[in-house]
């Protein structure tokens, strides 16, 4: 019987060299970025000895930079210090709304982006407006790293694509253009500290004529990962967002749904209310599109 | 596997311990350091009894582990009163806002963080601040009461 040990690399090279280590031999390694959710199960469901890499050394997990053409979120920043830059709140409202539903204060003192996608919960607020925004997770590896859209990389319930020997060192958002703005929706029965029913994250861009010319729309808490729904985001391009197209989109990602029945809802309500969540969604998005244009 | 030899700072005194790799930033507190005021509710990072600041950022103590603590500036309960006791602290026996106390080390270091960010919340953002801190006595009200009064106290020019 082993015992659990604790590693705080410097570098990524340094990372990575501790990942070869221990899962090359038949030990294992485990990424600690904020903890919120590796030291619950480490108490839990996964008592099992093993290194714990520490990546909250690194410059680059740290980076939380908004460049000319994108918007870098290190895997290592906590979202309550994405929640005091007044500049990233501005250009991802939807992205913010879904980091600032996970957890309490406390938790989002620790609690990173990149961490609540590798926990792969199909409720992770975190995931559904990443996806609209067109996310992408900048992987290490020892072979030059590689980048995977966010919709890609949570594969099943609490797996992702990170192969052994890689980690992920941040997000990438694409720059948000002036007139296009994201919203995130879930729903709980109560107003905090829940995990969702449904949850759906809407990004849109809004000519001056009122014509909607892009969309992403994903789906979060309806399915075993959360999804893009590219026939939602059809129904919304090329209309003028009025309320047909808002139902189009609302029925899109009923249809693309394949939610269970547990304690938060059932199947039925779960269909029945991803539907609403876009359609308003939607509705937030273009209003601060429109607005974010005209500012 | 050897202990972990951590250096640190709790309270602004520079602390050294031993700790394994899996304990807790709270079970250091409490078991290494003899620093019994923070407490463990839930150990899930659901309950908020185990608040404290972790380079000026207030935490789950339970959700953190000791070994990364090196080189970081702690703040628990220990240090908030003076020679007299902080003005949350002297809030909290004014309005009766604790019963058992188990909660109120977090809530006092809770509030703290927010006032320090925020002289001024509205009810509301005091609550949502507090939403990761659960008292099963109080009902709450009296709490909230106790920091908006802190808060005006804090306010008034010394």
């Amino acid at each position: 019987m082993g015992a659990f040990a604790y590693v705080a690399p410097q570098s990524v090279d340094q990372v990575l060299a501790e990942l070869v280590e221990h899962n090359g031999s038949g030990k294992r390694a485990q990424i600690l970025a904020g903890g919120t959710d590796l030291l619950v199960q480490m108490r839990s469901v996964d008592r099992e000895p093993r290194t714990i890499v520490d990546i909250k050394g690194l410059t680059e997990t740290n980076r939380l930079e908004i460049g000319a053409d994108e918007i870098y979120i290190g895997s290592a920043v906590p979202s309550a210090l994405m929640n005091e830059n007044a500049e990233l709140k501005a250009l991802l409202p939807g992205v913010m709304e879904g980091a600032d539903l996970i957890g309490s204060t406390q938790v989002q003192g620790r609690a990173t982006m990149a961490g609540n996608l590798c926990n792969a919960s199909p409720a992770g607020d975190g995931i559904p407006a990443m996806i609209a925004a067109g996310a992408v997770c900048d992987i290490a590896n020892g072979s030059g790293g590689r980048q995977l859209a966010v919709e890609d990389f949570v594969t099943g319930v609490g797996t992702n694509a990170l192969e052994p020997g890689e980690f992920v060192l941040g997000v990438k958002i694409p720059m948000p253009a002036a007139n296009q703005r994201d919203a995130y929706l879930r729903f709980i029965p109560r107003t905090e500290m829940d995990i969702a029913v449904a949850g759906c994250g809407v990004n849109l861009t809004v000519e001056a004529d009122g014509t909607c010319s892009a969309a992403r729309v994903a789906i979060g808490a309806v399915a075993p990962t959360a999804l893009l729904v590219p026939a939602a985001a059809q129904a919304l391009i090329g209309s003028n967002l009025s309320d047909d197209a808002l139902q189009a989109a609302g029925e899109a990602c009923t249809e693309a749904s394949s939610p269970i029945s547990d304690k938060r809802g059932t199947a039925e309500y779960r269909r029945k209310v991803i539907a609403v969540l876009c359609r308003r969604a939607a509705a937030i998005a273009k209003d601060r599109a429109v607005a974010a244009a005209n500012a | 596997m050897s202990r972990l030899h951590v250096e640190t700072s709790v309270n602004g005194e520079p602390r050294e311990f031993l700790c394994e790799a899996d304990q807790s930033l709270l079970d250091v507190l409490r078991d290494e350091l003899g620093l019994t005021g923070t407490k463990e509710g839930c150990g899930s990072g659901d309950c908020g009894a185990c608040s404290v600041m972790v380079d000026g950022r207030l935490i789950c103590s339970c959700m953190m582990l000791g070994a990364e603590a090196q080189g970081k500036s702690i703040e628990t309960i220990e240090g908030i009163a003076g020679d007299e006791l902080h003005p949350i602290q002297q809030k909290f026996l004014e309005h009766a806002a604790l019963q058992c106390g188990i909660c109120t080390p977090g809530f006092i270091v809770a509030a703290k963080a927010l006032l320090e960010k925020n002289p001024d919340p509205d009810e509301t953002t005091i609550r949502y601040w507090l939403a990761g801190n659960l008292c099963r006595c109080t009902g709450y009200d009296k709490i909230i009461r106790a920091v908006q009064d802190a808060a005006k106290e804090l306010a008034r020019p010394a």
